[in-house]
């Protein structure tokens, strides 16, 4: 029953040990913001903040985060990166972007005044097959700048 | 043309998407997990478990089921699961059932199944030579199919030519993968004697009775629904059409519902790609360079089963064959081989890129054969006026190409400088160019191409591309849009709002698009679903006729009510009739028309809710001599990249990339770039890294991301995007497809590139570091 | 993809932690980057996960890397180790993986075992039984395959001082960034000459006088993403680029 914080909220909840944090937001707790889409942590598309740092969730299991501080995409304050992927067109069908933003709102917490390449570089622990990237790098690099 | 801010993104950017995982499964669902073949080739034995597991094999499945119906009538049946043999390795042997994933993979390590291991047959020419493996013994052979096409006077041409040159391809399989997997929940009526079964399937709905059919009931006993959302597919989720099958039978067997997400392992050993081709292209060539004819030798690799729709990528492109260039005479020798390795499918440029590497690559080297400029070669072979019938029958309906080729002139001269100046540092350095014709909105008869024209006549000729699409408004004004595609991340909602909000002069704000389809009670025919880029040109342009037919109503309703002339009723900024003092809300004429039935002018229709058929005219079936129009608009593409090629490491950076596109009208701008940014980057993918590789055996080598690798952010450069817009006179709005273009021109417009780099006549795809390095000194 | 059952421990003190990794089918849980995946393919199956992260001991970090340090907290640590970060797997899962995970697992083509023998650097390892240490050179046996026991765990790894006349370069070609290295070199120029560490290549990392390269004689691999004459071609061109730019950066 492994106890943790959710997007600000105490959860306390069932979980078998082999559960993964990734079906644990997803199933148990109903948070489908987070996806799923290889399982094997390279596509990037489960990333949500585990005590504030970027991780596949898909490569930890709910139990593992016991005590821990767990952000979502439902969480994230509607804020200057929502705006620049909507204004750059930064989604198509919008799979990979929640992992895509949980990076993204890490990494320039850490770093406020990225390069491009080294917001490609953070980028490179996603998979998108729609975009082609570019619009996801210009957003990054305005919400950087806002 | 509009262009605004997307209506899906606020949801999808706030966790709040609806895809076909995030859905709430019905009551006593039971979660599948699929046992697949780890052979490629094998004889089925007992299939067991344990007490207790709920299994479900091959045999006891397919006796429920019919084999798909097929273009094709071999002797190759085809069923969802594998009953005596299985030909591919992850083919589906059983289905297990259990209360969550977990137990079900749990159950499935508990099965045993009794193999017999075969000899297996990977390379489609190893398939159809001499004592092979034979995959299907009713068949007696692995050849499903070969017809030859000749168009024109080949035979004069090549007699006459001054040249001959001839290029040989191994086209590599490859698939877009999207991120999201398959997923599906399927449950069935006992009482009804129906399936529901809801799943991101992308179409085409051709399919559909095709899978109501396998089922054994008529297609309206199959309700089929789509998620809101979808994430990705690019083609591939058509793939889902046989799992539908499998899981609806296994949901009537179990009496409980089904929901089954496929997972990455199974989606890249199972799901289908592109097919491989092997195709030898000739061209009579003329001294000064121009082509006189071609001679295309195709042979088709359809994997283990023909699955429907194919064989249809090796005949999406026939009217097509001759590109860009207006080129008179044409043979074409077309085989279809199966072999141990998946079937394939629907894949983004579907068929376009099998075609384009070659006839791109030849031009490039008819040019260099004939140390004329390559760009001249080209020039010299185009389509100078629209329209223009191909010799294989394709209708290329609008466009100057050569005005598209000048808008990126001037990126090319400087690409040719840049070269010269790298290669002075003695650094290596190419330039590259392609052209292609996209084309858009398939004609649901091109198929039958493959087919004896008297065989066509006995089946009934087939053709057209049905659209549908429904515009309804409610009593307080609100309009909904329902339409007959399935969005894949398109911002189909975002397009059709626009479009509908401009026909009644609201905002997009004011218009509701629905996006789930549901077969039972939405307008559809056999073309609807979301690919050949036909949402654009056919799916948007209906809804826009829809639109149209209620705003007529309208119109009468407030020129009588307004009393003033139906010609002077204008819809602006949610006003209807003719400016101020003399106009009406547009909810107060909507609601008019719920409220006051009874007191409508004569001859207006009281119902505020229309839906509209539309096909384009222009597509015909195959005619007598196989010519075929296989798709209702064309639009055009002229790429040109520069690479620099390692010398050490033989790694291939895209150092710049301009696409230049006439897509007719752009509906909308942003999003039509975010097409061609997408397909760019797929491209760069299947011609630089990706490919589902198989050994001898036929085990897939590349089973995850890591050994499939799609490109990151750091591989796909920023391209630059060139637009004319030169309308379609056979759509309803001008538009034409603009998603698979680059799909088609960037593999041999890369490719064209590093082979002026290094100096070399043949490339392999895909031109991995090390396949680039063993050409390098 | 889901894991088979297994147990999970999260131990109090180092002590409980090797107690419970001296039971049969028992295996430490540490960044879990390349262990989740293996559990979520079933392929490796272990009844116990005993959780190190949470062990104070093991978080050591200086010329001492612990078993509880991430690869996102080795930043300033050494020179070398610094240019190699950025092709240690992506952004999300350094801010997971640990150093000494990396080890463990053995990977032929990971980066940060590499750097450890390019360093000449030392393996700690515990159990129940005691402690002992092995150095990195003698470590790595083959793929996936080390001199560690079952029972035993990396508590930490030992990297020598850097040496601030010395110069520290690493290459990489991968396929795509971030990907598991074609071929990766660490090298270390320093007053007695170049070490050259070559990874991705033959079964283990494995060094060589960096100025005397003979890449032939080097046991290269073959895969359907590179032949073995192409990892040999990176280590006679990309190795001697390394070698120059450690010879560069030597005071």
């Amino acid at each position: 029953m492994p106890r943790m914080t959710v997007n600000g909220e105490a959860v306390e909840a069932a979980a078998e040990p082999r559960l993964l944090l990734s079906d644990f937001l997803r199933h148990t707790l109903g948070l489908t913001g987070t996806h799923v889409g290889c399982e094997h942590g390279v596509c990037g598309a489960c990333t949500v903040l585990i005590d504030g740092r970027p991780a596949r969730s898909c490569l930890a299991f709910a139990v593992q985060c016991e005590g821990a501080e767990i952000m979502t995409v439902e969480g994230l304050e509607e804020g200057p990166l929502h705006t620049a992927f909507r204004r750059h067109f930064a989604l198509q069908c919008g799979f990979c972007t929640a992992g895509i933003l949980m990076s993204l709102t890490a990494f320039l917490r850490e770093t406020p005044r990225p390069s491009e390449r080294e917001v490609r570089e953070v980028l490179s622990g996603h998979l998108c097959r729609c975009t082609g990237y570019t619009p996801i790098v210009a957003a990054a690099l305005e919400a950087a700048d806002a | 043309m509009t262009g605004g801010e997307r209506i899906e993104d606020r949801a999808l950017l706030r966790g709040r998407g609806r895809f076909i995982d995030d859905l709430p499964a019905p009551p006593r669902t039971l979660h599948a997990a699929i046992l697949r073949s780890p052979h490629a080739h094998a004889r089925v034995g007992r299939v067991s478990a344990p007490e207790g597991v709920r299994l479900f094999s091959g045999q006891e499945i397919a006796a429920g089921l019919r084999p798909f119906i097929a273009v094709l009538r071999t002797p190759m049946r085809h069923f969802p699961v594998a009953t005596g043999k299985v030909r591919y390795v992850g083919e589906p042997v059983a289905v297990v059932l259990a209360e969550d994933r977990y137990r079900a993979e749990d159950a499935l390590e508990l099965v045993e199944v009794e193999y017999e291991p075969l000899p297996a047959v990977v390379s489609p020419s190893a398939a159809i030579a001499e004592g092979a493996p034979l995959l299907h013994e009713a068949a007696g052979t692995n050849l499903a199919n070969r017809r030859r096409f000749s168009y024109g006077d080949p035979e004069g041409a090549f007699a006459a030519a001054d040249h001959r040159f001839a290029i040989e391809v191994r086209y590599p399989r490859s698939a877009v993968t999207p991120i999201e997997c398959f997923g599906l929940v399927a449950a069935w009526d006992p009482d009804a004697d129906a399936f529901e079964v809801t799943a991101p399937f992308q179409g085409p709905f051709a399919l559909h009775p095709v899978m109501a059919a396998a089922l054994g009931v008529p297609a309206n006993r199959l309700r089929l629904r789509t998620p809101p959302d979808s994430g990705g597919s690019f083609g591939i989720k058509q793939g889902l059409a046989p799992y539908i099958v499998l899981m609806a039978a296994v949901a009537r067997l179990a009496g409980r519902p089904v929901k089954w997400i496929e997972d990455r392992l199974e989606h890249l050993t199972a799901a289908g790609s592109a097919t491989n081709r092997e195709t030898r292209l000739e061209a009579a060539v003329m001294a000064d360079g121009r082509v006189t004819a071609l001679r295309y030798r195709q042979l088709e690799d359809c994997g283990a089963y023909i699955k429907a729709p194919e064989p249809a990528t090796l005949y999406r492109m026939h009217g097509a064959m001759t590109g860009a260039y207006d080129i008179p005479n044409l043979e074409v020798e077309n085989s279809i081989a199966v072999t141990n390795k998946t079937p394939s499918g629907l894949n983004r440029g579907f068929g376009g890129p099998q075609v384009y590497f070659p006839l791109e690559r030849l031009m490039h080297r008819i040019a260099d054969r004939l140390g004329l400029d390559r760009l001249e070669v080209l020039r010299r072979n185009l389509v100078k006026a629209t329209p223009h019938r191909t010799a294989s029958g394709a209708l290329y309906d609008s466009g100057d190409f050569g005005a598209v080729i000048d808008l990126a002139r001037p990126a090319l001269d400087e690409l040719h400088a840049r070269r010269a100046a790298v290669r002075a540092e003695g650094r290596l350095y190419g330039v590259g160019m392609a052209a292609a014709v996209e084309p858009t909105v398939s004609n649901m008869g091109y198929i039958t191409t493959v087919l004896e024209h008297e065989q066509r006549l006995a089946g009934g000729l087939k053709n057209g591309a049905l659209a549908a699409a429904t515009v309804a408004i409610d009593p307080h004004g609100g309009v909904t849009v329902t339409a007959d595609s399935i969005p894949q991340g398109q911002g189909h909602a975002t397009v059709l709002a626009e479009t509908v909000a401009r026909m009644f002069g609201l905002t997009p704000r004011d218009i509701r698009v629905v996006t789930e389809f549901d077969s039972a009670r939405d307008a559809w025919s056999i073309a609807a679903g979301n690919y050949s880029c036909r949402f654009a040109p056919a799916v948007a342009g209906t809804a826009w006729r829809a639109a149209g037919s209620l705003r007529d109503r309208l119109a009468r309703l407030a020129a009588a009510r307004l009393d003033l002339p139906l010609e002077d009723i204008r819809f602006e900024g949610g006003m209807v009739g003719a400016g101020p003092d003399k106009e009406v809300p547009f909810a107060r004429l909507a609601g008019l028309a719920h409220w006051s039935p009874g007191t409508l002018p004569q001859g207006v229709e009281p119902a505020l809710r229309a839906t509209e058929f539309w096909s384009p005219p222009e597509l015909g079936p195959p005619d007598a001599e196989d010519r075929i129009n296989a798709s209702a608009a064309y639009g055009f593409i002229f790429d040109i990249c520069g690479v620099e090629v390692d010398a050490d490491t033989g790694r291939v950076r895209i150092d710049r990339y301009a696409t230049a596109h006439d897509a007719g009208r752009l509906l909308h701008r942003p999003m039509a770039d975010g097409q061609v940014r997408g397909g760019l980057s797929n491209a760069i993918g299947a011609t630089l890294f990706e490919a589902f590789v198989y050994d001898e055996a036929g085990q897939p080598l590349a089973g995850t991301f890591a050994d499939y690798p799609p490109p990151t952010a750091c591989e796909v450069p920023d391209p630059e995007i060139l637009h004319l817009e030169s309308p379609s006179p056979f759509t309803p709005l001008g538009a034409k497809g603009i998603g698979e273009g680059n799909a088609m021109s960037a593999p041999p417009c890369i490719a064209n590139a590093v082979a002026d780099a290094l100096g070399v006549e043949d490339l392999e795809l895909p031109l991995t570091p090390a396949r680039v390095a063993a050409l390098l000194p | 993809m889901k894991p088979a059952p297994f147990d999970y421990l999260r131990p109090a003190s180092l002590g409980e932690a090797l107690e419970a990794l001296a039971s049969d089918g028992a295996m430490a849980l540490a960044g879990g980057q390349s262990l989740v995946a293996m559990l979520n393919m079933r392929l490796a199956r272990p009844d116990l996960l005993v959780d190190i992260m949470h062990l104070p001991e093991l978080r050591e970090r200086g010329h001492r890397v612990g078993a509880a340090v991430r690869q996102c907290e080795l930043a300033g640590l050494h020179p070398l180790i610094d240019r190699a970060l950025p092709h240690v797997g992506h952004y999300q899962t350094r801010s997971r993986g640990t150093f000494c995970g990396s080890v463990a697992h053995g990977d032929p083509a990971a980066e940060l075992p590499l750097c450890l023998v390019a360093l000449g650097g030392r393996v700690h390892l515990a159990s129940a039984r005691g402690e002992r240490t092995v150095e990195a050179a003698a470590f790595f046996e083959g793929p996936l395959m080390t001199a560690r026991e079952e029972d035993e765990l990396v508590i930490a790894v030992e990297l020598p001082r850097p040496d601030p006349r010395a110069g520290y370069a690493f290459r990489e070609v991968a396929l795509r960034h971030g990907d598991f290295a074609l071929a990766a070199f660490a090298a270390v120029a320093d007053a007695d000459g170049v070490r050259l560490a070559v990874g991705g290549v033959a079964d283990t990392p494995v060094v060589i006088d960096g100025l005397a390269i003979d890449a032939d004689a080097i046991d290269a691999r073959d895969d359907f993403h590179a032949d073995a004459a192409y990892r040999r071609r990176l280590v006679a061109r990309v190795g001697r680029a390394a070698v120059e730019e450690a010879l560069t950066c030597r005071a």
